[in-house]
Parts: C-alpha cells; sequence; structure tokens
C-alpha cells in the first residue's frame, strides 16, 4: 500500500499461494526403485554438449564417465548406475517442444556397482586448481535451474577476487521444496559444500540467503555453520522472485549488479544450495552428479513429496511412484509454476536442471479469457526489475519492437510476476519472450544479408579482378601480337633493304 | 493435455476486472445510498435512468463494434462509469439529462477512443463538464435537503425526474462553493458569507450539492476501505488532498477574508469523490508512483485554481480533465529506475567503486 516509502532494497515482487506445505514436512524418499531403463541427455548444462566416448553394448559403472566436456563452458555426463549401453540416439528432451537431443540409454544390471572413487584425504587441503578441477569432472552445473557449469563459475571467481560467495537458498517459486528438504536434512554436507566452493574461488565469506518461509531449514543451516564465522546464513523476506540472484543480492547487501555486467564484476559470485551439496558430494565423495532431489506435487499427483531419482529417469516413472491420477493432470510442468516450462508429454528425463515435476490440475491453470488492458499498473509494481510491462506490450502488439527495447525489454527476466497479477490474464511475459525471439531472428536475418551482401561484394570484386586480368592479358597479348607483326615486317623489310 | 505450447506463469492470482468494478462499486454503495436517503425518490430515479442507461449504450457500442457484449457488460465497467456520472449531477436534474450524461460518458468518452482500458479523459468528469457547459442552469440547481421519507412522495417524485421542477425557487438554494461564489460577486466577503455554514454537517453529507458528493465522511471511508482492499494506491488521494490542503492553507492565512480555509475546501463539493475514485481511475492516471504524486498534486493544484479565481464555483471536472491531457506525458518522462541502470537507461558505472 504504501509502495513509495518500501525498502528500497526490495522492489516488486508477488507472494503467490505457496503449496510448499503438502511435501516440506516430509522427508526425502531416497529409495525409489532402479529404472530399468536410464536415458541420459549428453546436453544437461549451458553451453557446449558432451561428447560421447562409450559405445553401444558397452559395459559401465556407476559413475563412469559417459560423455566427456567439450570446451571451456561445458559439463561432462556420467552413468547413474551400472549396466549395459543399450543405444546412443536421439531422445525426447525435457523441453516445451520435446524436440530429440543426444541420449545415451543405459540398461541398469540391478547392482549399483561404482567405478573406483578417488576421496582425497583431507578435502579442505586441496589446493584451488584442484577444487575446481574435480567440481568440473563431476559434471557439477547450477542446479537452481540454470545449469551453467559450476567449476567455470568457480575459476572465474577466483580470478576476479570475489570477496562474497552468495548461496542462493531463496527457492521463492511455489510448490517446489526440494532445497528446503536438503537444507533440513543435509545441512552439514552442504556447509562443508560452501566451505569448499570458498576454498576454490579463494573467497572470504560466504553469505547464505532463505526465504523466511522455510524456519526448520534456516535453523539447520544456522546449526551446522555455527563453528565457521565466514559463512553467516541470512532470511530474506518470502517474496517472489526472491531466488532471482540480483534481487537477492541487493537485498542482502544493498548492492546493485550493473545491467551491462556480472556478479563478480562488484566482487559476488552466487551459487545454489543444491550445488553446493553437489559440490561437497564431489569431492569429499569423490562422486560425480548423478541423482538429484525433485519435488513432485500438484494437485494430481496423490502422494506428493521429495525424491531423489538418477539422473536419465523418466519423469512418467517418477510420476507414477508419487501416484499420478492421469485423467486429473491438465498440465505437466518441470520446474516452478512460475518459470517452469509445461512439457508435451511425460516420457522425458529427469535432468540435472529439474528441480521440480508438477502434475497440475484443471483447477490450478485456470485460464479466464483475456480482457483489455486497463492500465491498473500492477504489472509496474510487481516488476522486479522496474520495467513496464503495459507499456511494452503494447508496442509489441503494434509491431514497434525497437521502441520495446528502449523501455527495457531486454532487462526483463522472465520472472512472470506481471502475467500473474494482471487482472486482465494478458500473457504478458508470453509477449516479451515472443519479441525477444523475434528480436534474435531479427538480428540473425541482418546477419544473413550482411554475409549475402559481403560474399555478393566478393563476387563482384574477383569477377572484376578476373575481367581486369583478361583485359590486361588481352592487351598483353594483342601487343605481343602487335610486336611479333612488327618484327616480323620489319625482318620482311631488312632483306629488302639489303637488296637494294 | 494439450499440446499447444504453453508459456509460464503456470498460475495466476485471483483478481479480475469485474472483481474490481465490483469492489469500487461497494466503496462507492455508501455516499450513494447516503444520496439516496438525504435527496429522496427524484435522486434514485435519476440513479436508474442514468446508471441503466450507461449499460445500455455500452452494449449498443458493443454492438456496432462487432463484438459480443456479454463478457464486456460483465466486467461491471459501465456500471462503474454509469454511477459516477449519477453521483455528480445534481440530485433532481431531469431524466434526459442523466441520459445524455451517460451517452456523453460512454460513447464519447470511452468507445470512441476505442473502448475500455483506451479512453484519455475519464468518462464521468468529460460528461460533467460537457453537461455543466451545455445546460448550465439543469447542472446548477441544487435540491435542498429532503430526506426519503419526508420529501416528495413515490409519485410526486415521479413529476419531478420525468416532468421538470414546477417552483425551482422554493426547493432549491445554492452550494456552499457556489454562495461564496455570488457572494463574492455581491462584495460580501468571506467570515461572513459563510456564517450559516457548518462544517460537521458539509462533512456528514447534510447540505446541497451533487447527488452522491455531498457526504466527505462517507467517500472517505470508502476510499480508505478501497486502499486497504489494494484496489487502489495512496499516491494520488494523499497528493491531490494535501496539494489542496496546502495551497488553501497558505491563501487563507495570507487573506482570510477571499480565501477558505482548507477544512471547508476539502469538505467541499466534489473533493472527496475526485481524490479517491476518479483521479485514481486507472486508465487516465501515471503508471508510476512518481508519476502518480505529480498527476494528484496538478489536480489538487487546479482545482484550487479554479475555485479561487476561475468562473465557476467547483473546479474538480476541468482539472481532471486537464491532468488526464497531461498522463501520457508524465508517463513518458517519469519511469521506474530500472535495475542495475541510472535513471537515464545507461548501466551504473561501478568502475570507480
Amino acid at each position: 500500500m504504501f509502495a513509495l516509502f518500501e525498502n528500497p532494497r526490495l522492489r516488486g515482487g508477488i507472494h503467490a499461494e505457496e503449496h510448499k506445505s503438502e511435501t516440506s514436512p516430509l522427508s526425502i524418499v531416497t529409495d525409489f526403485p532402479l529404472p530399468k531403463k536410464l536415458y541420459i541427455p549428453v546436453q544437461q548444462h549451458v553451453g557446449k554438449p558432451a561428447e560421447p566416448v562409450v559405445k553401444v553394448g558397452e559395459k559401465v559403472l556407476k559413475g563412469q564417465l559417459l560423455a566427456y566436456s567439450q570446451g571451456t563452458i561445458s559439463a561432462p555426463v556420467h552413468a547413474p548406475t551400472s549396466g549395459v549401453i543399450a543405444d546412443v540416439k536421439d531422445f525426447p528432451a525435457p523441453h516445451p517442444s520435446a524436440l530429440p537431443i543426444r541420449t545415451v540409454v543405459i540398461e541398469s544390471d540391478g547392482k549399483e556397482q561404482w567405478v573406483e572413487l578417488i576421496v582425497p584425504e583431507d578435502p579442505f587441503q586441496l589446493e584451488p586448481e584442484e577444487i575446481c578441477q574435480r567440481v568440473g569432472a563431476a559434471g557439477v552445473v547450477g542446479l537452481g535451474g540454470a545449469v551453467f557449469p559450476s567449476a567455470v563459475k568457480l575459476s572465474l571467481g577466483r580470478k576476479n577476487k570475489i570477496h562474497t560467495l552468495l548461496i542462493n537458498a531463496g527457492e521463492c517459486e511455489p510448490y517446489l521444496t526440494c532445497d528446503d528438504r536438503l537444507m533440513q536434512e543435509r545441512a552439514e554436507q552442504i556447509v562443508a559444500g560452501i566451505r569448499l566452493m570458498l576454498r576454490g574461488m579463494d573467497a572470504p565469506k560466504a553469505l547464505v540467503g532463505i526465504e523466511d518461509n522455510k524456519p526448520e531449514a534456516f535453523a539447520a543451516m544456522q546449526a551446522a555453520s555455527l563453528n565457521f564465522a565466514n559463512i553467516v546464513v541470512a532470511q530474506v523476506p518470502t517474496r517472489y522472485p526472491m531466488g532471482w540472484d540480483r534481487q537477492m543480492l541487493r537485498y542482502l547487501t544493498g548492492q546493485e549488479i550493473p545491467a551491462d555486467g556480472r556478479a563478480t564484476d562488484i566482487g559476488v559470485v552466487v551459487h545454489n544450495v543444491a550445488t553446493a551439496f553437489a559440490v561437497y558430494q564431489a569431492i569429499c565423495l569423490g562422486q560425480p552428479l548423478i541423482s538429484r532431489v525433485v519435488t513432485v506435487s500438484g494437485a494430481a499427483v496423490a502422494k506428493p513429496r521429495n525424491v531423489e531419482v538418477p539422473i536419465g529417469t523418466l519423469m512418467s516413472e517418477v510420476l507414477a511412484f508419487c501416484g499420478l491420477e492421469k485423467s486429473k493432470m491438465a498440465r505437466l510442468v518441470m520446474g516452478g509454476p512460475m518459470m517452469g516450462d509445461a512439457l508435451p508429454i511425460a516420457e522425458v528425463p529427469v535432468v540435472k536442471a529439474c528441480n521440480g515435476i508438477l502434475a497440475l490440475a484443471a483447477a490450478d491453470i485456470d485460464e479466464p479469457p483475456v480482457q483489455p488492458c486497463i492500465r491498473c499498473s500492477s504489472c509496474v509494481t510487481a516488476c522486479p526489475v522496474g520495467l513496464l510491462p503495459l507499456e511494452m506490450a503494447s508496442r509489441i502488439k503494434a509491431n514497434q519492437l525497437d521502441s520495446a527495447v528502449d523501455l527495457g525489454l531486454k532487462d526483463c527476466i522472465s520472472c512472470g510476476s506481471c502475467s500473474y497479477v494482471c487482472p486482465s490474464n494478458i500473457p504478458l511475459v508470453h509477449y516479451f519472450k515472443f519479441a525477444s525471439g523475434e528480436l534474435v531472428k531479427r538480428q540473425q536475418a541482418e546477419h544473413k544479408s550482411e554475409q549475402t551482401k559481403r560474399l555478393i561484394e566478393d563476387r563482384n570484386e574477383r569477377m572484376e579482378r578476373a575481367r581486369l586480368e583478361a583485359e590486361a592479358e588481352a592487351l598483353r597479348a594483342q601487343e605481343a601480337r602487335a610486336a611479333r607483326l612488327a618484327a616480323a615486317q620489319q625482318a620482311q623489310q631488312a632483306p629488302a633493304e639489303e637488296t637494294v | 493435455m494439450s499440446n499447444k505450447p504453453i508459456s509460464g506463469p503456470h498460475v495466476a492470482a485471483t483478481r479480475r476486472v469485474d472483481q474490481i468494478m465490483r469492489l469500487v462499486i461497494i466503496a462507492l454503495a455508501p455516499a450513494t445510498a447516503c444520496g439516496v436517503l438525504l435527496f429522496g425518490w427524484p435522486a434514485l430515479y435519476l440513479l436508474a435512468v442514468t446508471v441503466l442507461s450507461a449499460m445500455a449504450f455500452e452494449g449498443l457500442c458493443l454492438k456496432m463494434k462487432g463484438v459480443a457484449a456479454m463478457p464486456y457488460l460483465r466486467d461491471g465497467s459501465a456500471i462503474v462509469t454509469g454511477l459516477l456520472v449519477a453521483m455528480t449531477l445534481p440530485p433532481w436534474a431531469p431524466w434526459w439529462i442523466g441520459l445524455v450524461g451517460s451517452a456523453l460518458a460512454i460513447v464519447l468518452g470511452k468507445h470512441v477512443y476505442g473502448g475500455l482500458g483506451q479512453n484519455l479523459f475519464n468518462p464521468a468528469m468529460l460528461a460533467r463538464v460537457a453537461l455543466l457547459i451545455s445546460f448550465p442552469i439543469e447542472m446548477t440547481t441544487w435540491a435542498n435537503v429532503s430526506p426519503l421519507l419526508t420529501g416528495p412522495g413515490v409519485i410526486d417524485s415521479l413529476a419531478i425526474t420525468f416532468g421538470g421542477l414546477e417552483n425551482p425557487d422554493a426547493v432549491t438554494g445554492a452550494t456552499t462553493l457556489g454562495w461564496v461564489k455570488t457572494e463574492f460577486s455581491q462584495n460580501r466577503l468571506l467570515p461572513g458569507s459563510l456564517i450559516e455554514y457548518s462544517g460537521l454537517l458539509a462533512f456528514l453529507g447534510w447540505e446541497r450539492g451533487s447527488l452522491g458528493e455531498t457526504s466527505s465522511v462517507l467517500l472517505l471511508a470508502g476510499g480508505i476501505w478501497l486502499m486497504r482492499q489494494g484496489v487502489i494506491k495512496w499516491h494520488i488521494p494523499v497528493s491531490l488532498l494535501l496539494s489542496i490542503f496546502v495551497m488553501s492553507a497558505v491563501f487563507h492565512t495570507w487573506d482570510s477574508q477571499h480565501y477558505m480555509g482548507p477544512w471547508v475546501h476539502l469538505n467541499s463539493g466534489a473533493v472527496m469523490l475526485v481524490a479517491f475514485f476518479i483521479a485514481t481511475d486507472y486508465v487516465t492516471s501515471p503508471n508510476t508512483p512518481l508519476g502518480q504524486v505529480i498527476f494528484g498534486a496538478g489536480c489538487g493544484l487546479l482545482i484550487f485554481v479554479i475555485r479561487s479565481w476561475g468562473g465557476y464555483p467547483e473546479g474538480t471536472g476541468f482539472a481532471i480533465l486537464l491532468m488526464n491531457a497531461v498522463t501520457p506525458l508524465i508517463d513518458h518522462y517519469i519511469r521506474p529506475r530500472i535495475y542495475g541502470r541510472y535513471r537515464n537507461g545507461k548501466p551504473l558505472d561501478i568502475s570507480n567503486t
């Protein structure tokens, strides 16, 4: 109500119905039955896809490398269990399009035989470079959903003189509780992971931000970090999108990252809390990232809960395990309901990015018809970035993309707060995503036409050169002929003169 | 499950346009009821004519536009417009004033611009100003307070609304603002001309005035309730009321014979209605908190200027329309600061920190 006097560190945001209580009191289920077949896409991260090193028919052990990382920004993938490589083929990806991507298929032998794990004697004595290297080799990526290779971020942090490691434990999306449970049950390990990350980055202190709707997780993390003065656990208000790293950073430190910069520019690196746990596993246990905790929830699931599942498990199997009532499911969402992707089919694998599988019923996603904008400016109030969603949408509707860019289209983080609050149910984020895609398309077209222009110019130049050369050649030939002729004439004349 | 690609968010808040309009109607209800109680059956007839004709014009315009009328009629925006028009009319005005007012508001004020959300000016204020200029007699004939039970009966009232007043002078008079203005023209100055004025009665609504504008307390209560419901924000009402208060306080202190005090200003005429229900109209006010403060302060300033030095005793309608015209300009220049950028849009410079 008194927006002008609000905390300047906290702008916009919404408070959606949480739906967290269904899963937050239940412990993580760790005895998920091992699936017969696992489908492991070689691209589960930002950057270049990994390159398979296994052949069909080959026997692999749990934790064995399946595909190695290519280039600087990439991550390897490992076998989630022991078994035989059944296939390396294209398989539908967990993406709104469900387009197939390269996937390694493992037929499990049920033995869960591990490869030999390399466990350091004292992980906290490892050299920072060594930590980064091991984290990279374990295929650890950002588990908050962005799936950026964590080792790259750690190295970047070491090179950039980081003063704070911000651990994002906001988990602001409704329904999701996997980070909450992880903190409640495995706080010690998470804190060990944070300490390893600090060492890996040569950073002096870590700041953990937890939304205040998770008091148990906060208490557990505080207890676990009691002996480490350089790890501060803080509560942040429950307001979506608090998990937007820049929002949390501004709230906790008052600092803002420049629009054209990264967190490292102001001496901060942000990692997700689940990533810290994966780092612990990678270094202290030597285990690569081959499983993750997933929140399975939604009104169409009879037994909503958090399940630790091997990467590559089909979502349909996870849903069946949690008692999916198929007839009730109106929409399947990977991730949270605000920014998650709607999936057309459930026969897609769980990947590293998958923090939630939501089977939403029709009542949850009730979509009334779109009405005209009444300029109520709820979207302006809700926008955490400080944009004018209603203005941007009206420009995009009129196909004035440049004008929308001037209004800050490229600063939009697609958090969906504006669409959420809109009383006219205008799909504002959809407009912005469309416009961003359209801009990329336009850029590509421009690039293409420039390339074409360059090629044509090159060709013309080449033709011109060839023509000039041909002309010069002709000229030379003509001159030569003329010279020869003249010489012949002279030769003819000379004897004649002699005879005179 | 459909295979149509769907973009998030997959959940939405539950407050919709029709709910917002319903809340506005609820907030206006006490002041409207008070108007009907104080000015009797003619007021009720006028109210009914205005609201019903507003809905009829809305339906007609939608039909001409070629869209299904029902979904739009159900959103309640036409009822709100009709209600606001009725509330700003003299309570015993003839039926056709209400009808013409609704036509002006809905057809000229709203649909000519493209319908809901597209209009530049507040429809109710556009109608009020157009009526005031076109029909000055009807629009300034203010009935005495004549409550529902002791005033003209059901049948007599039909004659008043649909047949016209027989002997206006006996049952009508001037509003406070109009009275003061007339007294000035007779060279009678302030403390004297306000001798019969009772601040308390004006606050409660027991005075001559527009149908739904007399009771400051009920409008104030409705407005505060609407704020607590989160339908309107505080920026426009507070800045509007505050600027009137400051202006009138300054001038009243300087020359109390020519300028009314701040309480008389805030308590009179349409100020409360305008501050909470008209100036806060989403469509015709700026988008940003700072823009809204500027807008509200501008409205308040203009209201004071017109009342003090203008030709009309009351200036709210003109003030709102003028500021409505400025709204696109305010929205063009006043924009929120984007995260990680300066107000001018340049990225934050951190090289020197």
